[in-house]
């Protein structure tokens, strides 16, 4: 098996292969012997040279992380085979900017209407969640284009509340 | 002794309750929203019954629909947990109305001290110090402004009703004031149900000690030691700790009496806890009284040995208490760590969702009090407040080290928990001298983080995990390759916005 992985931003490359009960991997041209046991899901308890590791895995729908210990690791893993395109998306930061929910709540208020003119960090609209109310603020100076959900809508994290142009 | 209680609230504090009761061979009733119906609580319960919609206001806080499924199913007594109606004294008169015994105060002493307006006017007539301020709700923005101008910047604006630091703002100039005031009022309404809404003097950066209290219902009333309740952010407790790291055993015994002196005027019965602001000279000053048993109140049960929560229910059934204050000893630390679902990485906002993974702390000198467990989806409807992780060791320093170990042990994916906070919290040399006041914790965020950084062995290790996962757990294999993080523009600005706040 051979994989891409960019931990914490950097590439590496790693095969893996069947050595007796364990595996020899191959991390970036280095040879490690590594013993590896999944004693259930999202769990895996690795010795590698006599050194034993407690990973824990945490799967969201955009994110990858390991946990070694106490540390979270972002982490990406690719099949170097499949023709996924690698381009990250960009955002435009001189065009209109997507205000997104940062967590689920509830919109209790508007703070401004729609086509009004708004000041950096100005605020466009109130969650709340959990019974803390969360002032969205906006990103940018401009006019703000659209305000997606009314007052009373229930919104998702990562749902756009409003565009500012 | 009571055959069969009910429990009037969710979380981790009804799971508690039921607890005890089962302990004591008292059956359990249980009352849950619709979104509640696969919680813990419901689960432990020995009888469930629905209440009604996920608002609050439509199931937890409906005294009606309460009160019958009490009638229906029997129970002789309510336990009200906190939160919620635990501090509604029309609460307790209807249950006393329904013949049925409210496990806390007379409505009379809640009326007293459940708003901390009136607390204010009656504790000023027994001599107890307190802090400057109206002793009356405010009704108009021009009222505030004056009653600011009258006792100086920096103020506080404090729901009467309050408490967690809900519709709580601190206010640093008459050009804040008014925002502050309708955001506090409104936030005031929708917790409690009441936008009364009042000032006090800021006294900065002060401590917040607490002293329980247990006073059954033939006069009797014991002090059972402080809690060091300091840490906080947005006024809402993090970390507590007892004893505090600053009362010996003279200033103990002072806030002690001082405390059973506040209860005595209040006529008060069962646990309650008396709030002081600790300034700098260690001068101490009433803050209000919290009607309930508090979150916080383990730490008190493993330093003096008694279980509250029994006591409570002792008291309430007419007993007397079991004990004197001459029997009352502090006996070693115990700290609290408040788990609650929110985000370290954006600015703590709330964070409810799924739990996919749950992996618990157990060992010497833990206790876990907790509401969650794996496969259930936190809803977005409560409080964030998940789980209490509790240490108790012969001193400060051994009760740090099982709580460091504990926390190590410690992990919720699915959901994003402040748990790293109190890793960063324990190994602070300030928190390790005991240096804390109420402005500690936005002092210790304003810093850059001392967590270590990518450390180059665990990154190899991480990247080796990935691909062992990916080979051991194929189906679920590289779903995420490619996902590139989308750099939300809000998410920045979050990130700004909790900078700015924490170098308020």
């Amino acid at each position: 098996m051979v994989y891409e992985v960019i931990v914490a931003g950097k590439q590496h490359r790693l095969e893996l292969d069947r050595a007796g009960t364990g595996w020899q991997c191959r991390l970036d041209g280095k040879e490690i012997h590594v013993d590896a046991v999944l004693p259930r899901r999202d769990v895996l308890s690795l010795i590698v040279e006599g050194h034993a590791f407690e990973i824990k895995r945490e799967q969201t729908a955009t994110d990858l992380h390991m946990w070694v210990g106490s540390s979270r690791y972002a982490v990406e893993l690719r099949d170097p085979r499949s023709l996924r395109a690698r381009q990250g998306l960009t955002q435009d930061e001189k065009g209109p900017r997507k205000i997104v929910a940062p967590m689920p709540g509830r919109v209790v208020r508007l703070l401004v209407e729609e086509q009004s003119e708004v000041e950096t960090g100005q605020g466009i609209l109130v969650v709340e969640a959990m019974k803390m109310q969360n002032e969205i603020k906006s990103p940018k100076k401009g006019t703000v284009k659209k305000i997606v959900p009314a007052v009373g809508a229930t919104v998702n994290a990562g749902d756009v509340l409003a565009i500012v142009e | 002794m009571f055959k069969k209680i009910l429990i009037a609230n969710r979380g981790e504090i009804a799971v508690r309750v039921i607890r005890a009761c089962r302990e004591m061979g008292i059956a359990t009733v249980a009352v849950y929203s619709d979104v509640d119906r696969p919680s813990l609580h419901v689960r432990k319960a020995d009888e469930a019954y629905p209440i009604g919609p996920a608002q609050a206001s439509e199931s937890y806080l409906r005294i009606d629909k309460i009160l019958d499924v009490a009638r229906r199913s029997g129970a002789e007594a309510v336990h009200p947990g906190y939160g919620f109606l635990s501090e509604n004294a029309k609460f307790a008169q209807a249950c006393a109305d329904a013949g049925i015994k409210f496990i806390g105060p007379t409505p009379h002493s809640m009326r007293m001290m459940g708003s901390k307006t009136s607390a204010r006017q009656h504790m000023e007539k027994a001599g107890v110090p307190f802090v400057p301020g109206t002793a009356r709700g405010l009704t108009s923005a021009e009222e505030a402004e004056e009653a600011a101008a009258r006792v100086g910047y920096p103020v506080m604006l404090k729901a009467a009703a309050g408490g967690g630091g809900k519709g709580m703002r601190l206010v640093h100039g008459r050009a804040e004031l008014k925002a502050a005031l309708e955001s506090a009022q409104s936030e005031a309404q929708s917790s409690f149900g009441d936008n009364e809404v009042y000032i006090e003097k800021a006294i900065v950066n002060p401590r917040h000690i607490e002293m329980q209290v247990l006073a059954d219902e033939h006069g009797n009333t014991v002090w059972l030691g402080e809690r060091e309740c300091s840490i906080q952010r947005r006024h809402q407790k993090v970390l507590e700790e007892a004893p505090s790291p600053i009362v010996d055993s003279d200033m103990r015994r002072r806030m002690g009496e001082v405390a059973v002196k506040v209860a005595q005027a209040a006529n008060y019965t069962n646990a309650g806890t008396v709030e002081f602001l600790v300034d700098q000279q260690k001068n101490f000053y009433f803050l209000e009284m919290n009607t309930r048993l508090q979150v916080e109140h383990p730490v008190t049960e493993l330093t003096t040995g008694l279980d509250l929560v029994h006591l409570q229910i002792r008291i309430a059934s007419g007993e007397k208490l079991p004990f004197t204050q001459a029997d009352v000893s502090i006996r070693g630390h115990a700290i609290e760590c408040r788990i609650y679902a929110e985000d370290p990485d954006n600015n703590y906002f709330p964070s409810p969702g799924k739990i996919t993974l749950l992996l618990l702390p157990s060992g010497p000198g833990i206790r876990r009090d907790s509401g969650m467990y794996e496969g259930w989806t936190v809803p977005m409807d409560y409080d964030p407040l998940l789980a209490k992780l509790i240490s108790h060791g012969t001193d400060r320093n051994q009760a740090i080290m099982r709580l460091q170990r504990a926390l190590y042990e410690y992990f919720v994916a699915g959901i994003k928990t402040n748990i790293s906070l109190f890793r960063r919290i324990l190994r602070d040399a300030d928190f390790q001298a005991g240096k804390l006041d109420t402005g500690y914790l936005d002092r210790l965020l304003a810093k850059p983080n001392d967590e270590a950084g990518a450390n180059p062995q665990e990154t190899g290790i991480a990247a080796i995990a990935a691909g062992m996962f990916a080979v051991l757990d194929p189906a679920s294999s590289i779903a995420n390759s490619g996902a590139a993080s989308v750099p939300i523009a809000a998410s920045s600005n979050w990130k700004q916005k909790g900078r700015a706040e924490a170098l308020r």
